[in-house]
């Protein structure tokens, strides 16, 4: 460390300009120029938006007189509101996202827990070609993964297909049961090695005398990794599903891209293609509070997850 | 317990748990490995030769056509995503640094309300921001332009948390004390000290924002209607949809598929201590 200090202070000149009085801290303008280079964008293109995509959500577009008449703004209140909670569709995409995510997220993150706890006991070898391999899709964009995906789903060209018909089965992922669990295997096969990284880097940070007692009174790895590990690295696991309910409540690009070979998914499919659909159709106070609303959930949802199991832990 | 139990249970085990691994790998593996095959076969293999198994070997011929398609359109798109990933990323890092570095170093009033705001938008939906930030553009007539890509990805709320709380880890109070009484102003003190300091925690912030600028679909999807715009994610979704019309683009989307994951597996490979890092950091909070 010191030699770290020594190098460091070498590389500044000594200036012999103004010098700072001991106690004060930097003056407010300093502390504005280093803040200011990310606040500004960030009131730009995110709280702007927010609040843009809010007010819009109160506004209705209304006619005068008849079929030829001027259409205008106004405000309407909660009209667009009653609107979205009408809406069929809307609760439909609910509805499947819903269901996705009851499934898949527990899904991936058991996967994603236990490999994490594998990767954490001396029982395996080849451990860094496992972490490699689940990590690997985290490189791919969404999109891709599910292009390629789409591939091995399609009837003409799909190994999978090939060898699962082999055996007798007849499978269509593409199907109008089935197309939403091929969507939730793409976000699986995306996800799962992140969020085992994250878990198994919460691991890695334990320090080793908290299982020596345990293994002294003969505990099995088994009792160590669900009576010891798991509670420890319970902020971890609570991270990524707070992450996860927000990434499925967003799901877009993964539906969109097996529309394009199938015609079980509906543009307005999951939530997200519902406000695009309606933003498209130009009814664009529709989508804001459809957006806002989905981000209401999203906020609900997430907030709620941790607030309960912080409870839990707590007591 | 008896002594013999452990050792039968750890050879059962073992051998389970080496097996559950393989699997998973296989599952990971499949669809990469599936591309790479794929994108040597030329178009009229693709259904008649069974997925897993090389066949004709027409890799060259596969990437020249891609390459040639309108006009080289591909690299193009291959060019935009280094455009928007690689110069985000870099402005991203560095504003975030800055931002997280004052956070971190300097005691200011409003400093724990602004860093709560800030983590704030790390749980926002981005793909929510896109619909009113595309009416925002357009009214100032930025849509349909690099910017309107570039300018909203600059901006990493989680980059400015781990900025933050790499700063507190990495940079001693006493260095930057000694450096200011040499007599440097706080920018000369950040960027000759505490940056090099940082460097390593930058490179973390730098490939969590990278990631997710090349990964993004929905921004430029909402915002571009000129294909020489596109990022590689959106030029390939559009040929994808194309493909029930023109089934010999089949072929390039796989082709184009696989050269534009390539690049970035390699790199993560070998920058992999850098997100164990991140993600270490991540699961802290």
């Amino acid at each position: 460390m010191t030699d770290i200090a020594t190098r460091a202070t070498r590389v500044v000149p000594a200036t012999g300009g103004r010098r700072r009085q001991n106690g004060g801290g930097p003056r407010a303008g300093v502390i504005v120029a280093f803040v200011i280079p990310f606040f500004l964008p960030f009131v730009l293109f995110y709280l702007v938006p927010i609040a843009y995509a809010v007010w819009q959500s109160f506004l209705v577009v209304r006619r005068t007189g008849g079929q030829y008449g001027t259409s205008y703004t106004t405000f309407g209140g909660f009209e667009q509101y009653v609107q979205v909670f009408q809406n069929t569709e809307f609760w439909a995409s609910i509805g499947r996202i819903g269901l996705f995510g009851i499934v898949q997220v527990p899904v991936m993150l058991f996967v994603a827990l236990i490999m994490a706890l594998l990767l954490d006991t001396p029982l395996l070898k080849l451990k860094s070609f496992f972490r490699i391999a689940a990590f690997m899709p985290y490189a791919v964009p969404g999109v891709i993964a599910a292009i390629m995906w789409s591939f091995l789903y399609s009837p003409q060209l799909s190994p999978v297909v090939d060898l699962l018909k082999a055996i007798g089965l007849q499978p269509d992922f593409l199907g109008p049961g089935a197309v939403l669990w091929s969507a939730a295997n793409v976000s699986t096969w995306l996800w799962t090695g992140y969020n085992m990284l994250i878990m198994f880097s919460a691991l890695q940070a334990i320090p080793q005398e908290l299982y020596e007692a345990a293994k002294l009174d003969g505990a099995s790895n088994w009792a160590i990794a669900w009576k010891i590990k798991v509670p420890i690295i319970a902020p971890s696991i609570i991270l990524t599903t707070v992450f996860s309910i927000i990434g499925t409540l967003q799901l877009y690009a993964e539906p969109a891209v097996l529309r394009q070979i199938s015609s079980n998914i509906s543009s307005t499919f999951t939530p997200n293609m519902l406000a695009y659909a309606v933003a498209s159709g130009n009814n664009y106070q529709q989508a804001a509070a459809i957006s806002v609303v989905i981000a209401i959930i999203t906020f609900v949802l997430s907030f709620g997850f941790m607030r309960l199991t912080s409870k839990r832990a707590g007591l | 317990m008896n002594n013999q139990t452990p050792l039968r249970e750890n050879r059962v085990s073992r051998t389970a748990a080496m097996a559950l691994m393989f699997l998973l790998a296989i599952y990971f593996l499949l669809p990469i490995y599936f591309l790479l095959v794929a994108a040597t076969k030329p178009q009229g293999d693709l259904a008649s030769t069974f997925g897993l198994a090389f066949s004709h070997f027409d890799l060259f011929k596969n990437l020249s056509t891609l390459f040639g398609r309108s006009d080289g359109i591909f690299a193009r798109w291959a060019l935009n995503s280094v455009i928007y990933a690689v110069l985000g990323a870099a402005v991203g890092t560095l504003i975030s640094a800055l931002c997280g570095y004052a956070l971190a170093k300097f005691k200011f009033r409003g400093r724990e309300f602004l860093f709560s705001v800030i983590l704030g938008g790390v749980l926002v939906p981005t793909t929510a921001l896109a619909l009113p930030l595309f009416l925002l553009f357009s009214a100032t007539g930025i849509v349909n332009t690099y910017l309107a890509v570039f300018l909203p990805s600059i901006v990493s709320p989680f980059g400015v948390y781990l900025a933050r709380i790499f700063t507190a880890a990495a940079v001693p109070e006493e260095i930057l004390e000694s450096a200011r009484l040499d007599g440097a102003g706080e920018f000369r003190t950040f960027f000759t000290v505490a940056l090099r300091l940082m460097t390593p925690s930058l490179v973390t912030i730098f490939l969590f924002q990278f990631v997710g600028i090349w990964n993004n679909f929905f921004l430029p999807m909402v915002m571009l209607q000129k294909e020489s715009l596109f990022p590689i994610t959106l030029g390939l979704y559009e040929w994808n949809g194309q493909t029930a019309r023109v089934s010999l683009l089949q072929e390039s989307v796989i082709t184009g598929a696989l050269v534009s994951i390539v690049p970035v597996i390699i790199v993560f490979i070998l920058l992999q201590r850098f997100w164990r890092t991140g993600l270490a950091a991540g699961s802290i909070k």
